[in-house]
Protein backbone atom coordinates (compact mmCIF):
# COMPACT_ATOMS: atom_id res chain seq x y z
CA UNK A 1 0.00 0.00 0.00
CA UNK A 2 1.32 3.41 -0.91
CA UNK A 3 1.59 5.97 1.82
CA UNK A 4 -1.04 8.14 0.10
CA UNK A 5 -3.67 5.42 0.17
CA UNK A 6 -2.70 4.59 3.74
CA UNK A 7 -3.48 8.15 4.75
CA UNK A 8 -6.71 7.99 2.81
CA UNK A 9 -7.84 4.78 4.41
CA UNK A 10 -6.88 6.10 7.83
CA UNK A 11 -9.03 9.15 7.23
CA UNK A 12 -11.97 7.10 6.04
CA UNK A 13 -11.55 4.86 9.04
CA UNK A 14 -12.40 7.73 11.39
CA UNK A 15 -16.00 7.89 10.18
CA UNK A 16 -18.58 6.56 7.77
CA UNK A 17 -17.79 6.62 4.08
CA UNK A 18 -20.45 9.21 3.30
CA UNK A 19 -18.76 11.89 5.36
CA UNK A 20 -16.38 13.24 2.72
CA UNK A 21 -18.90 13.61 -0.12
CA UNK A 22 -21.51 15.05 2.24
CA UNK A 23 -18.94 17.46 3.61
CA UNK A 24 -18.24 18.68 0.09
CA UNK A 25 -21.95 19.13 -0.57
CA UNK A 26 -22.42 21.02 2.70
CA UNK A 27 -19.38 23.16 1.99
CA UNK A 28 -20.70 24.17 -1.42
CA UNK A 29 -24.21 24.69 -0.08
CA UNK A 30 -22.93 26.99 2.65
CA UNK A 31 -21.28 29.17 0.05
CA UNK A 32 -24.70 29.77 -1.50
CA UNK A 33 -25.47 33.01 0.41
CA UNK A 34 -22.22 34.51 -0.83
CA UNK A 35 -22.77 33.28 -4.39
CA UNK A 36 -26.26 34.79 -4.26
CA UNK A 37 -24.90 38.18 -3.22
CA UNK A 38 -22.29 38.11 -5.99
CA UNK A 39 -24.90 37.10 -8.55
CA UNK A 40 -27.41 39.73 -7.40
CA UNK A 41 -24.65 42.32 -7.32
CA UNK A 42 -23.61 41.50 -10.88
CA UNK A 43 -27.19 41.74 -12.14
CA UNK A 44 -28.17 44.87 -10.22
CA UNK A 45 -30.48 42.86 -7.99
CA UNK A 46 -29.36 44.22 -4.62
CA UNK A 47 -32.04 46.92 -4.61
CA UNK A 48 -31.80 50.64 -4.01
CA UNK A 49 -29.41 50.29 -1.09
CA UNK A 50 -27.00 47.45 -1.95
CA UNK A 51 -24.74 48.02 1.04
CA UNK A 52 -27.62 47.72 3.47
CA UNK A 53 -28.71 44.56 1.66
CA UNK A 54 -25.24 43.01 1.97
CA UNK A 55 -24.86 44.06 5.61
CA UNK A 56 -28.17 42.51 6.56
CA UNK A 57 -27.73 39.39 4.50
CA UNK A 58 -24.25 38.58 5.83
CA UNK A 59 -25.40 39.33 9.38
CA UNK A 60 -28.40 37.06 9.14
CA UNK A 61 -26.40 34.21 7.62
CA UNK A 62 -23.83 34.52 10.39
CA UNK A 63 -26.67 33.98 12.82
CA UNK A 64 -28.07 31.03 10.84
CA UNK A 65 -24.68 29.32 10.79
CA UNK A 66 -24.15 30.02 14.50
CA UNK A 67 -27.49 28.34 15.20
CA UNK A 68 -26.61 25.33 13.04
CA UNK A 69 -23.26 25.03 14.83
CA UNK A 70 -25.03 25.11 18.17
CA UNK A 71 -27.58 22.56 16.97
CA UNK A 72 -24.99 19.92 16.10
CA UNK A 73 -24.49 18.58 19.62
CA UNK A 74 -28.17 18.38 20.62
CA UNK A 75 -29.15 16.80 17.30
CA UNK A 76 -26.25 14.38 17.52
CA UNK A 77 -27.27 13.30 21.01
CA UNK A 78 -30.97 13.06 20.16
CA UNK A 79 -30.49 11.12 16.93
CA UNK A 80 -27.39 9.16 17.82
CA UNK A 81 -25.73 10.16 14.53
CA UNK A 82 -22.29 10.72 16.02
CA UNK A 83 -20.75 11.60 12.64
CA UNK A 84 -22.53 14.97 12.84
CA UNK A 85 -19.75 16.12 15.13
CA UNK A 86 -17.45 15.99 12.12
CA UNK A 87 -19.33 18.91 10.55
CA UNK A 88 -19.21 21.23 13.51
CA UNK A 89 -15.85 22.85 12.86
CA UNK A 90 -16.63 23.54 9.22
CA UNK A 91 -20.00 25.10 9.95
CA UNK A 92 -18.56 27.10 12.83
CA UNK A 93 -15.87 28.43 10.51
CA UNK A 94 -18.56 29.39 8.00
CA UNK A 95 -20.26 31.38 10.77
CA UNK A 96 -16.93 33.13 11.34
CA UNK A 97 -16.46 33.68 7.59
CA UNK A 98 -19.84 35.41 7.29
CA UNK A 99 -19.13 37.41 10.44
CA UNK A 100 -15.94 38.61 8.74
CA UNK A 101 -17.93 39.59 5.64
CA UNK A 102 -20.50 41.34 7.85
CA UNK A 103 -17.84 43.23 9.79
CA UNK A 104 -15.92 44.08 6.61
CA UNK A 105 -19.06 45.57 5.04
CA UNK A 106 -19.45 47.73 8.12
CA UNK A 107 -15.87 48.92 8.47
CA UNK A 108 -15.28 49.33 4.74
CA UNK A 109 -18.49 50.44 3.06
CA UNK A 110 -20.19 52.01 6.03
CA UNK A 111 -17.27 53.52 7.96
CA UNK A 112 -14.81 53.75 5.09
CA UNK A 113 -12.00 52.47 7.34
CA UNK A 114 -12.50 55.41 9.65
CA UNK A 115 -11.25 53.62 12.75
CA UNK A 116 -11.91 56.64 14.97
CA UNK A 117 -15.54 56.73 13.86
CA UNK A 118 -15.78 52.98 14.36
CA UNK A 119 -14.39 53.14 17.90
CA UNK A 120 -16.79 55.96 18.68
CA UNK A 121 -19.63 53.79 17.39
CA UNK A 122 -18.50 50.84 19.47
CA UNK A 123 -18.21 52.93 22.61
CA UNK A 124 -21.45 54.83 22.18
CA UNK A 125 -23.91 52.44 20.66
CA UNK A 126 -24.77 49.30 22.61
CA UNK A 127 -26.06 47.59 19.49
CA UNK A 128 -22.68 48.02 17.80
CA UNK A 129 -20.83 47.24 21.05
CA UNK A 130 -22.40 43.82 21.47
CA UNK A 131 -22.03 42.98 17.78
CA UNK A 132 -18.38 43.91 17.86
CA UNK A 133 -17.83 41.96 21.08
CA UNK A 134 -19.38 38.87 19.50
CA UNK A 135 -17.12 39.25 16.49
CA UNK A 136 -13.97 39.69 18.58
CA UNK A 137 -14.87 36.65 20.67
CA UNK A 138 -15.23 34.57 17.52
CA UNK A 139 -11.63 35.23 16.50
CA UNK A 140 -9.90 33.02 19.12
CA UNK A 141 -12.39 30.26 18.39
CA UNK A 142 -11.58 30.38 14.69
CA UNK A 143 -7.84 30.51 15.42
CA UNK A 144 -8.00 27.47 17.69
CA UNK A 145 -10.18 25.42 15.38
CA UNK A 146 -7.46 23.26 13.69
CA UNK A 147 -7.06 19.77 15.10
CA UNK A 148 -3.50 20.53 16.17
CA UNK A 149 -4.80 23.36 18.36
CA UNK A 150 -7.48 21.13 19.82
CA UNK A 151 -4.82 18.63 20.82
CA UNK A 152 -2.47 21.31 22.09
CA UNK A 153 -5.07 23.00 24.27
CA UNK A 154 -6.58 19.82 25.63
CA UNK A 155 -9.26 20.53 28.22
CA UNK A 156 -8.79 24.26 27.90
CA UNK A 157 -9.99 24.02 24.30
CA UNK A 158 -13.46 23.03 25.41
CA UNK A 159 -13.57 25.75 28.05
CA UNK A 160 -12.54 28.32 25.48
CA UNK A 161 -15.05 27.15 22.92
CA UNK A 162 -17.88 27.47 25.40
CA UNK A 163 -17.60 31.16 24.50
CA UNK A 164 -19.86 30.27 21.58
CA UNK A 165 -22.82 30.38 24.02
CA UNK A 166 -22.01 33.95 24.94
CA UNK A 167 -21.39 34.82 21.29
CA UNK A 168 -24.80 33.49 20.29
CA UNK A 169 -26.46 35.50 23.06
CA UNK A 170 -24.60 38.66 22.01
CA UNK A 171 -25.51 38.08 18.37
CA UNK A 172 -29.20 37.85 19.26
CA UNK A 173 -28.95 41.01 21.37
CA UNK A 174 -27.21 42.79 18.48
CA UNK A 175 -29.98 41.75 16.09
CA UNK A 176 -32.70 42.55 18.60
CA UNK A 177 -31.44 46.06 19.33
CA UNK A 178 -30.93 46.73 15.63
CA UNK A 179 -34.54 45.84 14.89
CA UNK A 180 -35.98 47.32 18.08
CA UNK A 181 -35.85 50.83 16.64
CA UNK A 182 -38.58 49.82 14.23
CA UNK A 183 -40.42 47.62 16.67
CA UNK A 184 -39.92 44.96 14.07
CA UNK A 185 -39.00 42.05 16.30
CA UNK A 186 -40.45 39.12 14.45
CA UNK A 187 -37.13 37.74 13.18
CA UNK A 188 -35.13 38.48 16.35
CA UNK A 189 -37.83 36.64 18.30
CA UNK A 190 -37.59 33.60 16.04
CA UNK A 191 -33.80 33.43 16.24
CA UNK A 192 -33.87 34.29 19.94
CA UNK A 193 -36.19 31.35 20.55
CA UNK A 194 -33.95 29.01 18.57
CA UNK A 195 -30.91 30.06 20.60
CA UNK A 196 -32.86 29.75 23.86
CA UNK A 197 -33.92 26.20 22.93
CA UNK A 198 -30.36 25.26 21.93
CA UNK A 199 -28.81 26.67 25.08
CA UNK A 200 -31.71 25.49 27.26
CA UNK A 201 -31.19 21.94 26.05
CA UNK A 202 -27.60 22.15 27.28
CA UNK A 203 -28.65 23.45 30.69
CA UNK A 204 -31.15 20.61 31.05
CA UNK A 205 -28.61 18.03 29.87
CA UNK A 206 -26.10 19.39 32.35
CA UNK A 207 -28.62 19.29 35.23
CA UNK A 208 -29.56 15.71 34.37
CA UNK A 209 -25.92 14.66 34.21
CA UNK A 210 -25.29 16.23 37.61
CA UNK A 211 -28.21 14.39 39.18
CA UNK A 212 -27.16 11.09 37.71
CA UNK B 1 -36.09 85.58 -16.59
CA UNK B 2 -36.02 82.88 -13.99
CA UNK B 3 -35.79 79.97 -16.34
CA UNK B 4 -32.91 81.33 -18.34
CA UNK B 5 -31.01 82.17 -15.20
CA UNK B 6 -31.71 78.75 -13.88
CA UNK B 7 -30.35 77.08 -16.92
CA UNK B 8 -27.10 78.99 -16.63
CA UNK B 9 -26.88 78.18 -12.96
CA UNK B 10 -27.22 74.48 -13.46
CA UNK B 11 -24.46 74.40 -16.05
CA UNK B 12 -23.23 71.10 -17.29
CA UNK B 13 -25.34 69.09 -14.91
CA UNK B 14 -28.33 70.23 -16.87
CA UNK B 15 -29.83 66.86 -17.64
CA UNK B 16 -30.45 66.28 -13.96
CA UNK B 17 -32.22 69.39 -12.90
CA UNK B 18 -34.41 70.73 -15.55
CA UNK B 19 -36.25 67.57 -16.03
CA UNK B 20 -39.87 67.67 -15.41
CA UNK B 21 -41.56 64.39 -16.19
CA UNK B 22 -39.82 61.11 -15.60
CA UNK B 23 -40.16 60.07 -19.21
CA UNK B 24 -38.47 63.24 -20.38
CA UNK B 25 -35.64 62.59 -17.96
CA UNK B 26 -35.30 58.99 -18.97
CA UNK B 27 -35.74 59.73 -22.65
CA UNK B 28 -33.00 62.27 -22.48
CA UNK B 29 -30.78 59.81 -20.69
CA UNK B 30 -31.49 57.31 -23.42
CA UNK B 31 -30.72 59.90 -26.09
CA UNK B 32 -27.52 60.93 -24.38
CA UNK B 33 -26.44 57.36 -24.08
CA UNK B 34 -27.11 56.65 -27.71
CA UNK B 35 -25.33 59.74 -28.87
CA UNK B 36 -22.20 58.93 -26.98
CA UNK B 37 -20.41 60.99 -24.43
CA UNK B 38 -18.74 63.52 -26.72
CA UNK B 39 -21.79 64.43 -28.74
CA UNK B 40 -23.92 64.38 -25.61
CA UNK B 41 -22.08 67.16 -23.84
CA UNK B 42 -22.76 69.41 -26.79
CA UNK B 43 -26.40 68.48 -27.14
CA UNK B 44 -27.49 68.38 -23.53
CA UNK B 45 -28.76 71.94 -23.55
CA UNK B 46 -30.66 71.45 -26.77
CA UNK B 47 -32.38 68.30 -25.60
CA UNK B 48 -33.29 70.14 -22.42
CA UNK B 49 -35.41 72.48 -24.51
CA UNK B 50 -37.23 69.65 -26.13
CA UNK B 51 -39.46 68.91 -23.11
CA UNK B 52 -42.82 69.20 -24.73
CA UNK B 53 -42.08 67.07 -27.72
CA UNK B 54 -41.00 64.02 -25.79
CA UNK B 55 -43.54 61.59 -24.49
CA UNK B 56 -43.02 58.19 -22.98
CA UNK B 57 -45.02 55.21 -24.17
CA UNK B 58 -44.49 53.33 -20.91
CA UNK B 59 -45.62 55.92 -18.38
CA UNK B 60 -47.55 54.25 -15.60
CA UNK B 61 -48.81 57.10 -13.49
CA UNK B 62 -51.22 59.77 -14.55
CA UNK B 63 -49.41 62.86 -15.81
CA UNK B 64 -49.45 66.00 -13.75
CA UNK B 65 -48.53 69.31 -15.32
CA UNK B 66 -46.37 71.56 -13.21
CA UNK B 67 -44.00 74.45 -13.68
CA UNK B 68 -40.51 74.14 -12.27
CA UNK B 69 -39.93 76.64 -9.50
CA UNK B 70 -36.22 77.35 -9.92
CA UNK B 71 -36.00 78.82 -6.44
CA UNK B 72 -36.51 75.33 -5.07
CA UNK B 73 -34.39 73.14 -7.29
CA UNK B 74 -31.57 71.30 -5.56
CA UNK B 75 -28.44 71.06 -7.65
CA UNK B 76 -28.00 67.40 -6.78
CA UNK B 77 -28.62 64.68 -9.30
CA UNK B 78 -32.18 63.33 -8.95
CA UNK B 79 -32.54 59.79 -7.68
CA UNK B 80 -33.89 57.36 -10.29
CA UNK B 81 -37.68 56.94 -10.28
CA UNK B 82 -37.26 53.22 -9.71
CA UNK B 83 -35.35 53.74 -6.45
CA UNK B 84 -37.74 56.44 -5.21
CA UNK B 85 -40.67 54.10 -5.75
CA UNK B 86 -39.16 50.82 -4.57
CA UNK B 87 -37.27 51.81 -1.41
CA UNK B 88 -39.79 53.29 1.00
CA UNK B 89 -40.70 53.51 4.64
CA UNK B 90 -44.48 53.40 4.87
CA UNK B 91 -45.28 51.09 7.76
CA UNK B 92 -48.99 50.96 6.99
CA UNK B 93 -47.90 48.61 4.20
CA UNK B 94 -45.16 46.73 6.09
CA UNK B 95 -41.83 47.50 7.69
CA UNK B 96 -39.46 46.31 4.97
CA UNK B 97 -38.30 48.81 2.39
CA UNK B 98 -39.86 46.85 -0.46
CA UNK B 99 -43.19 46.28 1.33
CA UNK B 100 -44.84 49.57 0.28
CA UNK B 101 -44.12 48.99 -3.41
CA UNK B 102 -45.39 45.42 -3.07
CA UNK B 103 -48.50 46.08 -0.97
CA UNK B 104 -49.66 49.65 -1.57
CA UNK B 105 -51.73 48.56 -4.56
CA UNK B 106 -54.68 48.21 -2.20
CA UNK B 107 -54.68 51.92 -1.38
CA UNK B 108 -57.48 53.79 -3.15
CA UNK B 109 -56.25 57.34 -3.75
CA UNK B 110 -59.48 58.39 -5.52
CA UNK B 111 -61.93 59.56 -4.36
CA UNK B 112 -60.10 61.19 -1.45
CA UNK B 113 -61.02 63.81 1.08
CA UNK B 114 -58.89 65.80 3.46
CA UNK B 115 -60.51 67.43 6.46
CA UNK B 116 -58.91 70.76 7.37
CA UNK B 117 -60.08 71.61 10.87
CA UNK B 118 -59.30 72.99 14.30
CA UNK B 119 -58.38 76.53 15.26
CA UNK B 120 -59.25 78.07 11.90
CA UNK B 121 -61.89 80.38 10.52
CA UNK B 122 -62.73 78.25 7.49
CA UNK B 123 -62.86 74.57 8.32
CA UNK B 124 -63.51 72.55 5.19
CA UNK B 125 -63.37 69.04 3.83
CA UNK B 126 -61.31 69.32 0.68
CA UNK B 127 -61.69 66.95 -2.19
CA UNK B 128 -58.35 65.91 -3.70
CA UNK B 129 -59.37 67.79 -6.85
CA UNK B 130 -59.79 70.99 -4.79
CA UNK B 131 -56.26 70.53 -3.50
CA UNK B 132 -54.91 70.14 -7.02
CA UNK B 133 -56.47 73.51 -7.83
CA UNK B 134 -55.37 75.42 -4.72
CA UNK B 135 -52.60 77.16 -6.64
CA UNK B 136 -50.55 76.51 -9.76
CA UNK B 137 -48.65 73.27 -9.25
CA UNK B 138 -44.91 73.63 -8.93
CA UNK B 139 -42.13 71.16 -9.46
CA UNK B 140 -39.42 71.35 -6.83
CA UNK B 141 -36.36 69.17 -6.54
CA UNK B 142 -35.71 68.52 -2.85
CA UNK B 143 -33.16 66.47 -1.00
CA UNK B 144 -34.78 63.93 1.31
CA UNK B 145 -32.73 62.71 4.27
CA UNK B 146 -34.04 59.66 6.09
CA UNK B 147 -33.30 59.38 9.80
CA UNK B 148 -31.82 55.96 8.98
CA UNK B 149 -28.83 57.52 7.22
CA UNK B 150 -29.72 57.45 3.54
CA UNK B 151 -30.91 60.16 1.22
CA UNK B 152 -32.54 60.78 -2.13
CA UNK B 153 -33.17 63.73 -4.43
CA UNK B 154 -36.78 63.89 -5.55
CA UNK B 155 -38.57 66.09 -8.09
CA UNK B 156 -41.82 66.62 -6.19
CA UNK B 157 -44.95 68.36 -7.46
CA UNK B 158 -47.11 70.41 -5.15
CA UNK B 159 -47.89 73.78 -3.69
CA UNK B 160 -46.60 75.52 -0.61
CA UNK B 161 -48.61 74.35 2.37
CA UNK B 162 -48.99 78.03 3.22
CA UNK B 163 -51.48 78.32 0.33
CA UNK B 164 -53.81 75.99 2.17
CA UNK B 165 -53.13 77.58 5.54
CA UNK B 166 -53.98 81.05 4.21
CA UNK B 167 -57.33 79.76 3.00
CA UNK B 168 -57.97 78.02 6.32
CA UNK B 169 -57.43 81.27 8.21
CA UNK B 170 -55.78 80.16 11.44
CA UNK B 171 -56.98 81.83 14.63
CA UNK B 172 -54.69 83.07 17.38
CA UNK B 173 -54.93 79.65 19.01
CA UNK B 174 -53.36 77.87 16.06
CA UNK B 175 -49.80 77.28 17.26
CA UNK B 176 -49.15 73.92 15.60
CA UNK B 177 -50.34 71.96 12.60
CA UNK B 178 -51.01 68.25 12.93
CA UNK B 179 -51.01 65.89 9.95
CA UNK B 180 -52.95 62.65 10.13
CA UNK B 181 -52.51 59.75 7.74
CA UNK B 182 -55.25 57.40 6.65
CA UNK B 183 -55.59 54.31 8.87
CA UNK B 184 -57.88 51.92 7.05
CA UNK B 185 -57.05 48.24 7.61
CA UNK B 186 -58.92 47.28 4.44
CA UNK B 187 -56.49 49.36 2.37
CA UNK B 188 -53.39 49.09 4.54
CA UNK B 189 -52.34 45.54 5.45
CA UNK B 190 -49.54 46.74 7.71
CA UNK B 191 -52.02 48.12 10.24
CA UNK B 192 -52.67 44.59 11.49
CA UNK B 193 -49.24 44.62 13.14
CA UNK B 194 -49.19 46.95 16.12
CA UNK B 195 -45.98 48.84 15.54
CA UNK B 196 -46.69 52.55 15.74
CA UNK B 197 -49.58 54.52 17.16
CA UNK B 198 -52.03 54.62 14.28
CA UNK B 199 -53.30 56.70 12.62
CA UNK B 200 -49.83 58.05 11.87
CA UNK B 201 -49.54 61.53 13.26
CA UNK B 202 -46.97 64.19 12.59
CA UNK B 203 -46.75 67.87 13.33
CA UNK B 204 -45.05 71.17 12.69
CA UNK B 205 -44.85 74.44 14.52
CA UNK B 206 -46.93 77.10 12.77
CA UNK B 207 -43.89 78.98 11.43
CA UNK B 208 -42.46 75.73 10.08
CA UNK B 209 -45.74 74.90 8.38
CA UNK B 210 -45.85 78.40 6.85
CA UNK B 211 -42.26 78.24 5.60
CA UNK B 212 -42.34 78.38 1.79
CA UNK B 213 -40.26 75.20 1.63
CA UNK B 214 -42.99 73.12 3.25
CA UNK B 215 -44.69 71.48 0.32
CA UNK B 216 -48.19 70.06 0.13
CA UNK B 217 -47.26 67.36 -2.33
CA UNK B 218 -49.37 65.60 -4.94
CA UNK B 219 -46.86 64.20 -7.40
CA UNK B 220 -43.31 63.27 -8.29
CA UNK B 221 -41.42 62.97 -11.55
CA UNK B 222 -44.27 64.57 -13.46
CA UNK B 223 -46.88 62.08 -12.28
CA UNK B 224 -49.43 61.81 -9.52
CA UNK B 225 -47.89 60.38 -6.35
CA UNK B 226 -47.44 56.62 -6.54
CA UNK B 227 -49.31 54.91 -3.69
CA UNK B 228 -46.11 53.86 -1.92
CA UNK B 229 -44.94 57.46 -1.84
CA UNK B 230 -48.03 58.70 0.00
CA UNK B 231 -50.79 59.08 -2.57
CA UNK B 232 -52.75 61.15 -3.16
CA UNK B 233 -51.48 63.96 -0.97
CA UNK B 234 -48.70 64.28 1.57
CA UNK B 235 -46.51 66.89 3.09
CA UNK B 236 -42.78 67.24 2.36
CA UNK B 237 -40.56 69.04 4.85
CA UNK B 238 -37.09 68.82 3.31
CA UNK B 239 -35.00 70.13 6.21
CA UNK B 240 -36.34 67.49 8.60
CA UNK B 241 -35.86 63.74 8.66
CA UNK B 242 -38.20 61.98 6.27
CA UNK B 243 -40.61 60.61 8.85
CA UNK B 244 -41.79 64.16 9.58
CA UNK B 245 -43.25 64.27 6.06
CA UNK B 246 -46.52 62.43 6.65
CA UNK B 247 -48.12 60.58 3.75
CA UNK B 248 -51.66 59.91 2.48
CA UNK B 249 -53.19 62.71 4.56
CA UNK B 250 -56.82 62.62 5.62
CA UNK B 251 -56.70 65.34 8.26
CA UNK B 252 -54.85 68.58 8.77
CA UNK B 253 -55.58 70.03 12.20
CA UNK B 254 -54.66 73.39 13.65
CA UNK B 255 -54.03 73.08 17.36
CA UNK B 256 -52.75 75.07 20.29
CA UNK B 257 -50.53 72.45 21.93
CA UNK B 258 -47.70 70.49 20.37
CA UNK B 259 -49.46 67.48 18.85
CA UNK B 260 -48.46 63.91 19.69
CA UNK B 261 -46.42 62.36 16.90
CA UNK B 262 -46.18 58.65 16.16
CA UNK B 263 -42.41 58.14 16.22
CA UNK B 264 -41.96 60.38 19.21
CA UNK B 265 -44.56 58.34 21.10
CA UNK B 266 -42.78 55.18 20.08
CA UNK B 267 -39.28 56.23 21.17
CA UNK B 268 -39.14 59.71 22.74
CA UNK B 269 -35.38 59.50 23.27
CA UNK B 270 -34.73 58.68 19.62
CA UNK B 271 -37.19 60.78 17.65
CA UNK B 272 -37.81 64.33 18.80
CA UNK B 273 -40.67 66.57 17.76
CA UNK B 274 -38.39 68.82 15.71
CA UNK B 275 -36.19 66.16 14.10
CA UNK B 276 -34.34 68.70 12.00
CA UNK B 277 -31.58 67.13 9.94
CA UNK B 278 -28.51 67.75 12.07
CA UNK B 279 -25.12 66.07 11.53
CA UNK B 280 -24.03 67.12 15.01
CA UNK B 281 -26.78 65.36 16.92
CA UNK B 282 -26.49 61.61 16.59
CA UNK B 283 -29.34 59.20 16.80
CA UNK B 284 -28.75 57.14 19.97
CA UNK B 285 -28.01 54.09 17.84
CA UNK B 286 -26.10 55.54 14.93
CA UNK B 287 -24.26 58.60 13.69
CA UNK B 288 -26.07 61.25 11.67
CA UNK B 289 -22.85 62.82 10.39
CA UNK B 290 -22.93 61.06 7.03
CA UNK B 291 -25.44 59.62 4.61
CA UNK B 292 -25.57 57.37 1.58
CA UNK B 293 -27.23 58.81 -1.50
CA UNK B 294 -29.45 56.09 -2.92
CA UNK B 295 -28.79 55.18 -6.54
CA UNK B 296 -25.72 57.35 -6.71
CA UNK B 297 -23.09 56.62 -4.07
CA UNK B 298 -21.32 53.42 -5.02
CA UNK B 299 -19.46 50.90 -2.93
CA UNK B 300 -16.06 52.37 -3.44
CA UNK B 301 -16.51 55.80 -2.04
CA UNK B 302 -17.12 57.04 1.47
CA UNK B 303 -20.57 58.19 2.51
CA UNK B 304 -21.26 61.88 1.95
CA UNK B 305 -21.39 64.40 4.76
CA UNK B 306 -24.86 65.29 5.99
CA UNK B 307 -25.58 69.01 5.81
CA UNK B 308 -27.09 71.03 8.65
CA UNK B 309 -30.84 71.37 8.02
CA UNK B 310 -30.20 69.10 5.03
CA UNK B 311 -28.63 72.09 3.27
CA UNK B 312 -31.68 74.33 3.75
CA UNK B 313 -30.16 76.47 6.49
CA UNK B 314 -30.55 79.71 4.53
CA UNK B 315 -34.30 79.23 4.40
CA UNK B 316 -34.95 77.75 7.83
CA UNK B 317 -32.15 78.39 10.35
CA UNK B 318 -33.66 81.70 11.49
CA UNK B 319 -36.72 79.84 12.80
CA UNK B 320 -34.52 78.14 15.37
CA UNK B 321 -32.37 81.09 16.39
CA UNK B 322 -31.39 80.82 20.05
CA UNK B 323 -32.79 77.31 20.39
CA UNK B 324 -30.66 74.52 21.80
CA UNK B 325 -30.89 72.06 18.92
CA UNK B 326 -29.26 69.30 20.95
CA UNK B 327 -32.01 69.54 23.53
CA UNK B 328 -34.74 70.17 20.97
CA UNK B 329 -33.67 67.38 18.65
Amino acid sequence: MSSASQIKSARVATGPRWIVPVKIVVFVAMLFPLARLVLLGATGGLGANPIEFITRSTGLWTLVYLCITLAITPVRRLTGVTALARFRRMIGLFAFFFAVLHFTTYIWFDKWFDVAAMLKDIGKRPFITVGFAAFVLLIPLAVTSPKAMVRKLGRRWQTLHRAIYLIAALAILHFWWMKAGKHDLELPKIYGSIVIVLLGWRVIAWLKARRA
Amino acid sequence: MWIKQGRNLYGDDIASHEITPRDVFENRRRTLRSLGALAATGLAGASGLAHATLTSPDAKGQKLAATTNPKFVALDKPTPFKDITSYNNFYEFGTDKDDPAAHAGTLRPRPWKVSVEGAIKNPKVYDIDDILKLAPLEERVYRLRCVEGWSMVIPWIGVSLSELIKRAGPTGNAKYVQFITLADPSQMPGLSTPILEWPYSEGLRMDEAMNPLTLLTVGLYGEVLPNQNGAPVRVVVPWKYGFKSAKSLVKIRFVEKQPPTSWNLYAPSEYGFFSNVNPNVDHPRWSQATERRIGEDGFFQPKRKTLMFNGYGDQVASMYAGMDLKKNF
